[in-house]
Order: C-alpha cells, then structure tokens, then sequence
C-alpha cells in the first residue's frame, strides 16, 4: 500500500462528548463492521470501560475508506483515554499519529482534559482537526464552541464540522477532513526496520501481542525482531493489522502502517510499550525517541484478601503491566495485611481502575490501603528519603524538614460556581493564582493544590458542588515545604501499620477523629472491649471504643437437633476467614476500605 | 447408653414463638399416630439396645391418653432393654389434672416437664399461652400429689413487655414450688413463628437487657438452690435432665417421629417434618444430616454448653492442639467469659452469652 493512501489519527475528547460514539459512526461509514455486529462503543471492550463510559486503554483499528477523490484510503483509528489520569496512554497513542480530530462538545465547549491532551498532541506535532459535535442538542451553540476552539487552542476552527455522532450528521465530512487535513506518514521502506510499540497485551495462545506503528523499513512473518530496550530476539510467527473486532493475518507490515505483531513471546517483561521494535538481522542505528514517561502520582498498598492468593496477585499484576506501563509495584509486607504489593498510579481513577481490573479480570479479592502521594523528608543528618510508604516515615525527631508534591491545577467552570469552588479549594489547602474568563461566563481558575488534598475525593467533590459543570486538570509542580504529621492508628492499643497515613498538621485531628469513628461503624463487637484510637507519635488525638459483644448463643438445644448449631458455626467460621486477625481484634475486609472514604 | 425421644406433634393451639414441629390435634389422628410410633419401636425389637431414658417432646405429648402412653411405654419395655428409666414427658398446665397426672405417673412416666414461661398473667397472655399462673401452679401441686417427684418448668427470659423486675419475680415465685429443675430460656425470634415481626422486636428485651436478665437469672437461681449445669438448665443436686444430657455429652439417642432427630450408630439423621407420611409409612423415613460427625468439633461445641465444660485430656484424645486452645481459653479467662482449671475448661455464665463467639475462636484454632 502507497504510504501517500495511509492516514494515522487518533481522537481527542472529553469524557461524554462523544468520541466512542464517533469512532462508531466511522466504523459503520468505512464499512468495517457488519451492521448487524455493531454494538454501542465498539473499540470499548473492556467490561468497565462500556460500564463506566469511558475509554482506558488505546485501542486501535484499520479501516478502508472510499474517499470523494475515487482513490481509497486506508485509516488508522487509534483511541484514547480522556481522562487525565491517563494521559500517558495519550501520549503514547499520539506519536504513533500524524493527525488528531479534536471533539468539541456544542453545547459544553472545551473542558480542561481535552485542553491538556491538545496541547499534547502539538507538542507531538500533531494536525489537530476539530469537530463540533453534539449539534442535535437544544443547548448547542456551535459557534460559541468554534470561537473557544480558536480563542484557547489557536488554531482555526470556523469551517470545522459541524456533526452530531449520536444521528449520524455530517460524519462523511469528518472522514473528507482525515484525507484532506491529516498528513500521510512519510516513513522510508527500505530503512532498517524502526517500529513504535504503543500498546501491548498477553494472549493465552499466541503469548505477547505488540500493537506497534512501523515508522521506517518493514516486516514479515518469519523475519527475528529484535526488541532495542531489553535486547531480546524473538521470530515472529503473525504479523496483521487489527480489523474492527478481530487481527486479520497479512504477513507484512510497512513503513506508515499501524498493525500487530505475535512471535511467541512468553515472558512479559520482554515488551515494553514506548520501546522500538528492529530486525536483528539488519537493526536500526538508534531507536526512536521513548515517549514521555510519567511516574506514578499515587501510591497504595494492594493485598490478596485471602494471604494464599499472593502469588495469583503477583502474576496478575505483571499481566496488567503488560499493557498498562504507567502502574508500578513492588513486594511489601504489612504486619496487619501480610504479603502484598506497593503500587503506584497516575491517580486516583487508575488506581480504582486497576482494582476493579484485578477483582473482575482475575477474580482477585482485595484489601487496598488508603492512597498515598510521595513525601520528601530531609533528615537531620542531611539526608534526603522520599517516602513511598506512610509506615516508613521516620520518627518526628529526626526529620529536619517534609516537603509534598503540590499540582498546578486549572479548574474550568461556569462563573456561577466561583465561590463554592473557591471554598472547597481553600478547604482544601489551596492557594489561589488566578482567574481568567474565558467568554462570558465561563471561567478558569488556577489554583496550587497539594497532591495529597485531591487524590481522595476532590473530582467528587467539585463535581458535587458545580452540579457537574467544572472540569478540572492538573500538573506536578513540584515539591513544597509542609508541616506533615503522620497519623497512626492503634486497635486494642497496638498500630495498625496498613492505617497509618500522612497528613498536614492542621487536619490530623478532624481526620484522626473522623477516622476513629468510621472504624467504630466497621468494626463489629468483638469478645472484649476495643479502644480504637489516632495518635501523632504516641500522643492520642482521637479515641473511640467499640464494647464488647454481649450476647451470641443459641440458648436452645435440644430435641436433639445438633446440624442446626452446626450450621450456625460453619456461618461463623466462614465469616471470621473474611476478617483479618490483628492481635486478638477480629477486623473486616470493610474496615479497612472505610478508611478510604472518610468524607462520606 | 442410649435415650429414646418420641415427638408428638400435636398442639392444642401453636404458641406464636415456638418453631418445633406440630400441628392440630385430632382424636383419630392421635391415634393414627400412636400406631406409628409403636411399629416404629417394635423395628427395635430384640435387637438389646440398652436404654435409660425415655423423652416425650412435642408439641403437647401430655394432650395424648394416659393409655396411649402406656401403650407406648410398654412396647419400649418389650423391645429395649430398659434400666431404671427417667422416663419425661412435657405437659402444658392446661391439658392435665390430678387424676390424668395419676394415670400417667402409673404409666411410668416419672419426670414432668411444664411450659410455665412466666408467672406474670399479663406476659403469659401476650406470650399467647392458654394457661395463667395460677392454673400453672395447681398443675405443679396436682403433679406432686401425685408422687412425681421430679419437676421441671420452662421459663422464658425477655418476651414482649417482661422487665427484668417481672422476671425477678417470676424466677422468686417459679424457685417457691415444690420443683427440682428449671429450663430457662432467652427469647428468640424464629423465623417464620408469629412472633417474627417488627413489633415483637421492638418489645422484647433487646441483647443488652436480655444479657442483664440472664444473668441476673443464674445468680437467683443459684441462691434458690438450682444449680446451672447447662446454658439454659438448672437443677437441684441431682436432678440434671438425664435425657437432655445425652444430647451434650455425645451420647446416642433414637428419635421417634415426624421431625424427630438422631444420633445412633454413629450417625446423625432424622425424620421429615410430616405427620401423614409418618402416620402412613411402614417404617418412618432417615434423613441422614451426617454419617460421621467430626468428634473433636462436636465435643467443643457441645461439651461447652455444660457448667462442667471440656477435658483438655479429651480434647488431646480426639487429637486437638491443646495449646492453642488453652492460650485462648486463658485470654478469654482474663476478660471473665471462662475459667481454666482442674483439666477443665468451662465457660463462666458471661461466657455462655457469647458461647457461639467463643466455640468458633475455639475451633479456629484446633
């Protein structure tokens, strides 16, 4: 295929403003499903992404399109996650592009995560071409939205088109526009072989699937790969591009495709997506530029409910990583918990993402611990320890100085909600920057907010007091000094390491308070008396007191009817195998989530 | 040696919270059933069972005639080998005067066992009981008159409207007749009764009062002469319920009749709750629930429902980690749920509250 035939896009979008729905129409319009096969969100296939709405992992398809010129074109369609937490799954779907369609909502306008993905895309040198879409809503004002498209971003957006993707409106004209405005790949075919792995996963039968974008050279079934970052040498056995719901086989990849490569790869932690794929016979000088790697922002500690399911855990861990990069972990052991893992997560809705995806995906059972940002701690001796964990850091006395991770943040809202964001942002340690409108009456505030304030509930919570109208995106910006305490938890006197978290100084006791009593509400009565209490370094802030069970018994037995007792206590044994035994206090699996959701 | 339960499932009226097995009384019906029962026992027959109690449980044997349990009992004496039985049967005040107590004694029947639960009318009427104390009374007497000399009655702890003042004085009043045991239970709400509703929950004692009202319950009966040997039993020296026992002490009995459960021969089983089929089956039906019950399991779970409590030298026979359950035990002896000692393990009456709570921790660790 002549490469001047090849266009390589992705989607840019805020969640809700329609990019699956589009994808769909795309897909309908190139003929590359049956219609019949259709199904709402097509290229969503994992089960949370159609619950949740949303897109998680890129995925990526190849479609054949006729276009008003008579030549036909082939199109590479390669989703992406909307969602600023994934933003590194952006960035690595976009250098596999030449061109992106940016969504624009009629009736909403721009949010802030698909400001952040644009400008990402520029940075990749992207062709942006926006699109209006949402036109069929009563509340559509698609003019307004083409004004901000140029206002913001800067770049031209009068003519764009203007469709709705749920009707089928004018979706002919964006596929015109991927032929006319999306640049065809300019990759040389007789270069050594120079091919981007964007995305990845593991297949039962085949082993490891590479979803890579050829950018030089080209490959066929049989040639040995040679896989640049790990140096690992594999023959590849399948080579195909990704039809809309299955790999079609084709045998050859070249320069400007988009397509899929299997060559028995069993260990997983030969591929890394970001890393270039090269013929080992005839390899490429350098491999091409990695993407922009983002380290985790969140931190928590994930255990198998059930401690003989470490290994289970471990193994599917490893399998998520495959084609989700952006999470870490590593093996840690908590006192109360067991064996488990420290993970790390681009925030807040990856981490809950990756637990649902162990749970569903590979029927795990979990108990997470409460999420947790990276501190910087100068000890007195000088040194400098950055605590991934709350239970390593150090006694009061030896920290000279703490510092937290604090994020630009640029909160895009209706005028109307000013004040309740302002409010929740002063609660919530920010300093206020500024306050640009950007028309009427819309505006972007800019705050510096410390991480560790938004990585619980800060997206619910501005959701909840802007009636859902404010978008919200962040940046690290780097460590500031912070009074920091660290708050530990002690049951029937002794600390529960995996309830230990790190807090500002100012707010250790109304959570140390809060904390307490959500632990009373989990905690069923136990054959004792409970103290529950928070303390800073062995002074008590908080205390509450869980008494002790009074009453269990079957005061009757007899007529000679054991089996009914005996299945009272099998129900018995059952329940006390889903708690967790800390000293001779019996605590459930609940307990510990409750902790994470203190503001309830 | 073996006890032999025979249910009769028959009941004037049926109490609102009671969930045995029972259903209208009819005189043909009665009969009927009489007639099971005896093919029933006569499988037995020369087989040299040694048995040495007999129980009449129900429902209300005490609506049958005193002939038919004569019937029955001389049946049992032709087809087991009997040893100086305790031969119960439970009656309700209502449904016997002096002379059918004297038939019954005459029949062999020697131990009484009345649902008195209460000596307050008015929660013996919200209790939906057809007797008041005082018929109560006069059936205890009537029974002494004639020369049963082991009695026993029911009373019940934290029913609608009781307080634990009432119950004070139903235990004072109860521990004043001429009786030798006392079965008192706590009220629980079975599923599907007539009491399994929103306002009887609302007006029985809830776990805090009803904690309060047992034990305050042990302590008066203890002082009255009764000593506790069961969660639930107390009896003057003596006079511990040698059927009931066998129950706690893993010793075998055979039930007969509809609903009537068994341990014999190493395994436990019933027969359905089913009036015609038991009436119109040759043999009544065997519902095996377990054919070979875990030994150290059920020794726990029953050997502490008794004062005397378990051996730590049988828990060793049956193959426990002895250690571990004494390290509970004397965790749980520190916040005064049960004593250890002598070889012994017992739990104290705070313990037998929570005596579910403390068999699981038990068990968890043989």
């Amino acid at each position: 295929m002549d490469q001047n035939k090849i266009r390589n896009f992705c989607i840019i979008a805020h969640i809700d403003h329609g990019k699956s729905t589009l994808a769909d129409r795309i897909l309908e319009l190139t003929d590359s499903v049956e219609l019949r096969e259709m199904e709402d969100q097509l290229l969503d296939n994992m089960d949370i992404e159609r619950e949740r709405g949303i897109t998680i992992k890129a995925r990526a398809v190849r479609m054949k399109y006729r276009a008003d010129d008579g030549e036909e074109y082939i199109f590479n369609l390669i989703d992406t996650p909307g969602h600023v937490d994934f933003n590194y799954e952006v960035s690595r779907s976009l250098a596999a592009c030449e061109g992106a369609i940016l969504i624009v909502d009629a009736s909403q306008g721009i949010e802030a995560q698909t400001l952040a993905n644009t400008y990402l895309a520029i940075e990749h040198d992207l062709e942006v071409v926006p699109v209006i879409n949402k036109i069929d809503l009563p509340s559509a004002d698609p003019e307004r939205a083409c004004n901000e498209v140029e206002n913001i971003i800067g770049i031209p957006a009068m003519d764009a088109p203007r469709i709705s993707a749920k009707m089928g409106t004018n979706i002919k004209e964006v596929l015109e526009r991927i032929v006319t405005d999306i640049p065809a790949p300019k990759g040389d075919d007789d270069a050594p072989l120079k091919a981007l792995i964007f995305d990845s996963y593991y297949d039962q039968y085949k082993g490891v699937i590479i979803y890579c974008r050829v950018k030089d050279g080209h490959i066929k079934v049989g040639d040995t790969i040679k896989l640049m970052a790990t140096g690992a040498q594999f023959q590849t056995v399948e080579i195909g591009y990704m039809g809309a719901k299955d790999l079609v086989p084709v045998g050859e990849l070249h320069a400007g495709d988009v397509g899929y490569i299997a060559a028995s790869i069993k260990d997983i932690g030969d591929t890394r997506v970001g890393d270039t794929v090269t013929n080992a016979a005839d390899p490429c000088k350098e491999a091409l530029p990695g993407y922009k790697k983002v380290n985790p922002m969140v931190y928590c500690g994930i255990y198998p409910a059930d401690g003989a399911k470490y290994g289970d855990l471990r193994d599917a861990l490893e399998k998520l990583l495959l084609n989700d990069a952006s999470l870490s972990f590593e093996p840690e052991t908590s006192v109360a918990l067991g064996f488990g893992f420290r993970c790390g997560f681009l925030g807040l809705l990856h981490m809950e993402i990756i637990q649902e995806r162990l749970e569903r995906e590979y029927n795990l059972d979990l108990i997470t611990t409460a999420p947790s940002v990276t501190y910087k701690v100068t000890l007195t001796n000088g040194e400098t320890e950055m605590i991934y964990n709350p239970t390593n850091y150090p006694e009061p006395a030896l920290i000279a100085s703490a510092a937290e991770p604090v994020v630009n943040a640029h909160i895009y809202s209706p005028s109307e909600f000013v004040g309740n964001i302002m409010e929740l942002c002063q609660d919530r340690r920010g300093s206020f920057k500024d306050m640009k409108y950007i028309d009427t009456n819309r505006v972007d505030l800019h705050y510096i907010l410390p991480l560790n304030e938004i990585v619980y509930d800060f997206f619910d919570a501005l959701k909840s007091k802007t009636k859902g109208y404010a978008s919200f995106d962040y940046e690290m910006k780097g460590y500031e000094p912070s009074k920091l305490v660290k708050l530990d938890v002690l049951l029937n006197g002794e600390v529960v390491d995996a309830l230990s978290f790190i807090v500002h100084e100012e707010k250790a006791y109304a959570r140390g308070r809060r904390l307490t009593e959500k632990l009373k509400e989990n905690i069923p009565r136990q054959l004792f008396e409970v103290p529950v209490q928070a303390a800073i370094g062995g002074k008590i802030i908080a205390r509450e007191t869980i008494k002790a069970l009074r009453k269990d018994v079957l005061a009757k037995c007899y007529g000679g009817d054991i089996t009914r007792k005996k299945k009272l206590l099998e129900k018995q044994k059952e329940g006390k195998k889903r708690m967790r035994q800390l000293g001779s206090v019996s605590v459930p699996q609940e307990a510990f989530m409750s902790v994470l959701k203190l503001d309830d | 040696m073996t006890g032999l339960y025979i249910h009769i499932p028959f009941c004037a009226r049926k109490c609102p919270y009671c969930d045995f097995y029972s259903v209208g009384y009819s005189k043909g019906l009665a009969q009927s059933y009489v007639d099971a029962v005896l093919r029933n026992l006569r499988r037995f027959e020369g087989k040299g069972i040694d048995i040495d109690t007999v129980y009449f449980g129900g429902g209300t044997p005490s609506l049958l005639y005193a002939r038919q349990v004569r019937q029955i009992l001389d049946v049992v004496n032709e087809c087991f080998n009997v040893h100086s039985p305790e031969v119960t049967m439970e009656a309700n005040p209502c449904t016997v005067d002096l002379y059918k107590l004297c038939q019954m004694r005459e029949a062999g029947v020697n131990r009484l066992s009345f649902g008195v639960q209460s000596a307050n009318d008015g929660e013996l009427e919200r209790l939906g009981r057809l007797h008041d104390f005082a018929r109560a009374k006069r059936a205890v007497y009537d029974a002494r008159t004639a020369e049963f000399e082991n009695i026993s009655c029911d009373i019940m702890l934290g029913t609608p409207s009781q307080t634990v003042e009432s119950l004070k004085r139903s235990v004072d009043t109860l521990t004043s007749l001429p009786i030798t045991h006392i079965s008192a239970y706590m009220l629980k709400i079975e599923q599907g009764t007539r009491f399994d509703c929103e306002q009887v929950r609302k007006e029985m004692a809830d776990d805090d009062t009803m904690s309060d009202m047992y034990l305050q319950t042990v302590e008066q009966l203890e002082k009255a002469g009764f000593a506790q040997y069961e969660i639930s039993n107390f009896a003057k020296r003596g006079f511990e319920s040698r059927h009931n026992l066998k129950y706690w002490t893993g010793e075998s009995y055979i039930g007969i009749g509809a609903s009537a459960h068994s341990f014999f021969g190493g395994k436990r089983y019933y027969c359905p709750r089913d009036v015609d089929a038991f009436v119109q089956g040759d043999v009544q039906a065997e519902i095996v629930d377990e054919e070979n019950p875990d030994g150290l399991e059920e020794y726990i779970m029953l050997g502490l429902r008794l004062s005397r409590g378990i051996e730590t030298d049988s828990l060793v026979r049956l193959g426990a980690d002895c250690g571990k359950i004494l390290q509970k035990a004397q965790m749980l002896e520190k916040g005064g749920l049960c004593e250890v000692g002598g070889g012994r393990i017992r739990l104290t009456p705070r313990g037998f509250l929570l005596s579910n709570s403390i068999i699981a921790e038990f068990i968890s660790v043989i």
